[in-house]
């Protein structure tokens, strides 16, 4: 029984930033100053604050450091664990207050608007041990399923509460668990598949959820199993995660050993197991028959549908495939009744949504909103801001399947169908803010890229055709283009989206077709005026020094690696266009800003 | 896990450890004064009791933290209960045995142990 519990988060982002030391210099602290019996240490899962790791609380104060280093554990174990006085230099600087003690956390900007449904028990409890999470009413909804409901009972909750796939395509979620139980009703075999293939770049809240609350999934799955009838899970990892697979396989042999997996669940006649499968990090596999066949051992490409797996699935079987995070939102809709989930959000989109921050955000990291938030609040409020004062200028949501949010449309409430109707589309839940310094066409060249990397290759239309819009793309960034390839743009945008087979083509053009709508004078300008607005583009940049500005001190000379720049100390300096290479090493060393692009 | 019932015995032996963590301030706060006065009077075990009581018995609402020195070194070990509207108990020489009382007659129940009270000697 310990009296301070000192959680140090162990997410992917903090291990970046070395917490495993932090960890492990304050084991060594604790003993030394013999606190062992009194000060307990959790590794938990992300707390979200990912730009300020390594991060830790210290409880019951609730205490938040930030930015901890190892060399400063020895202060913080003397100082505020041995005699409760709070380091306040290491304080995530929005807690400390005016007067006396310690705002609470969740009055703090980048929790205040916050509501964490299926990121409840990261960084609160141990993800490597089963108590903590039963301590959190870990498998009570499991219980509740098997002893007190029927398998439509526990569908019409998942109904009522009107929870959507939270993957990126919305289906709802209860409608996909009733055409699993009743498509086939003579069915000998179901299955229960996870998705947490997450392969958008910038989305990572499944992993954070695997990270942090482990034994979630496993409840959820169990009660998806026993909704449509099946009594075998797989979850579809991808390798790149080791630390999420490792807590992954930790918590489904504790599930094991606590009869929560395997034959007789609670006493009843209900059997579940599940294992995990590793993915190779093909993007195409999050989709959900890539995924399936991956699964069965073939190479990762999809199939039409339908059949869809409801009907035809893994194996050809009935199967349920859920995203990471609908299911962690399961357990909790159980418990607390599909009337308290309903009254989160909006119409049509319920519940909460994880979003991962990144791009030009002070605050990045993984917050919860509810749905219906507006995108304001979401970069202002939680995300801190634009750093440096520099301009909001777009959101992408996403990823490689969505599109770009102007500032225009900035106080959209952001759920499901809003989303669509700009544009772009929940996707993931991938948010990648970008100011006045990027080029939306370079923004959309970028992800085309991705596309053409990881479409498999099995239809023509997403194999050939994105690689042709990206080739246009390539030729209008490179000052070649013509504004006949501008209008071709669009034709082909929607060729590709109706002709592909599965959704990776269907909407890999989406971030093109939305810079398009709000962006077009950035595709003209580099057509028409072979410029780039935000300056990235390099083939149609042109350095030069302002006279006026220039101390003629030689800085930009010395530095430059191509001698494209002439003068001599008292001397004007001037750049040789034909020599200048681009590389921005001048901009970099000038102190005077005399040096500009255009 | 064969029934519901050994699912609850293990929640409510985990409950009062994680329930320490709240970033939820409203409740009653009992703190211990742990500078070298306290120290070298004897908190640390007072601290531990009182801590390991409020988690055993479940009691909600209640944090048990330390605090650094409260300026009457010679009744240290000493206790402050802060009641969620801010009204101050401030209980003196403090050791384990009163620690348990405290959290009996007090914490449990509501009533001020006045023994115990500062000014009371």
């Amino acid at each position: 029984m310990f009296r301070s519990h000192v959680l140090v988060c162990g997410g992917t982002g903090c291990y970046a930033s070395g917490c495993q030391s932090v960890f492990d210099a304050l084991d060594v602290e604790i003993k030394k100053q013999g606190l062992e019996k009194e000060v307990g240490v959790v590794q938990t899962g992300c707390f979200g604050l990912c730009a300020l790791g390594p991060i830790m609380i210290i409880y019951p104060e609730g205490s938040f450091y930030s930015l901890v280093k190892d060399t400063d554990i020895p202060e913080i174990v003397s100082e505020h664990l041995l005699k409760g006085r709070i380091v306040e230099r290491l304080l995530y600087q929005e807690t400390v207050c005016e007067e006396e003690g310690i705002k609470s956390l969740n009055d703090t900007g980048f929790y205040r608007k916050q509501l964490r449904v299926a990121l409840r028990n990261c960084g609160v409890i141990d993800p490597e041990s089963i108590d903590e999470y039963i301590g959190a009413d870990g498998y009570e909804a499991l219980g509740k399923c098997l002893i007190e409901m029927t398998p439509d009972d526990v569908i019409k909750v998942i109904l009522d509460s009107g929870l959507r796939g939270r993957g990126g395509g919305g289906f709802p979620t209860g409608r996909k668990w009733q055409l699993a139980k009743n498509l086939v009703p003579d069915a000998d075999q179901k299955y229960v598949c996870c998705n947490a293939d997450e392969g958008d770049p910038g989305a990572f809240m499944d992993r954070s959820v695997l990270e942090g609350d482990p034994h979630v999934l496993i409840e959820s799955m169990a009660i998806a199993g026993y909704a449509i009838g099946a009594d075998m899970g797989y979850v579809y990892v991808r390798a790149e995660y080791p630390i999420a697979v490792k807590r992954l396989q930790i918590a489904i042999e504790q599930a094991r050993n606590y009869g929560l997996l395997g034959k007789n669940i609670f006493g009843t006649d209900f059997n579940f197991d599940m294992e995990i499968r590793l993915g190779a990090g093909a993007f195409v596999c999050g989709e959900e028959t890539a995924l399936m066949t991956s699964i069965e051992g073939n190479r990762g490409e999809p199939n039409p549908r339908p059949p869809f797996p409801a009907q035809k699935g893994l194996w050809g079987k009935p199967t349920v495939l859920n995203n990471v995070e609908t299911y962690a939102n399961i357990p909790q809709i159980i418990l607390k009744g599909a009337d308290w989930f309903a009254s989160m959000g909006t119409e049509k989109s319920k519940g909460t949504k994880v979003f991962a921050l990144g791009g030009k955000i002070n605050n990045v990291g993984l917050v919860e909103i509810p749905m219906g938030t507006s995108l304001r609040d979401v970069v202002y409020e939680i995300g801190g801001g634009i750093p440096d004062g520099k301009k909001f200028k777009a959101a992408q949501t996403g990823g490689p399947s969505g599109g770009c949010i102007p500032m225009s449309l900035i106080d959209t409430p952001i759920d499901f169908d809003n989303l669509v109707e700009i544009g772009s589309m929940m996707g993931s839940g991938g948010l990648i803010v970008m100011d006045e310094d990027n080029c939306m066409v370079d923004i959309a060249k970028f992800f085309l890229e991705f596309t053409v990397e990881e479409s498999c290759g099995k239809c023509s239309p997403c194999r050939i055709g994105t690689k042709r819009l990206y080739e246009m793309l390539e030729k209008i960034t490179s000052g070649n283009g013509t504004m006949e390839d501008v209008d071709g743009l669009q034709g082909l945008c929607d060729y590709i989206c109706d002709n592909s087979l599965c959704g990776l083509g269907q909407t890999a053009p989406n971030p093109v077709k939305s810079t398009l709508r709000y962006f077009k004078d950035e595709y003209i300008a580099h057509v028409q005026d072979k410029k780039c607005p935000a300056g990235v583009c390099t083939d149609l940049l042109t350095y030069k020094i302002v006279d006026e500005k220039c101390k003629m001190c030689t800085a930009c000379i010395k530095v430059c690696p191509t001698e494209a720049i002439t003068g001599a100390v008292k001397q004007p300096h001037f750049i040789i266009p034909e020599k200048c290479i681009k590389c921005d090493a001048c901009v970099q060393k000038c102190k005077f800003n005399a040096i500009i692009k255009s | 896990m064969k029934s519901l019932a050994e699912l609850k015995a293990i929640k409510e032996k985990m409950q009062g450890q994680v329930g320490v963590r709240s970033n939820d301030h409203a409740g009653t706060r009992v703190v211990v004064g742990m500078a070298t006065c306290g120290i070298a009077a004897g908190a640390r075990p007072v601290l531990q009791i009182l801590s390991r009581l409020v988690q055993e018995k479940n009691i909600q609402d209640v944090s048990v933290s330390q605090t650094g020195c409260i300026g009457l070194c010679q009744y240290e070990p000493i206790v402050e209960v802060y009641s969620p509207e801010g009204e101050k108990i401030t209980y003196i020489n403090m050791n384990e045995e009163k620690s348990r009382e405290i959290v009996d007659k007090h914490l449990i129940r509501g009533n001020i142990v006045t023994e115990y009270l500062v000014g009371n000697k």
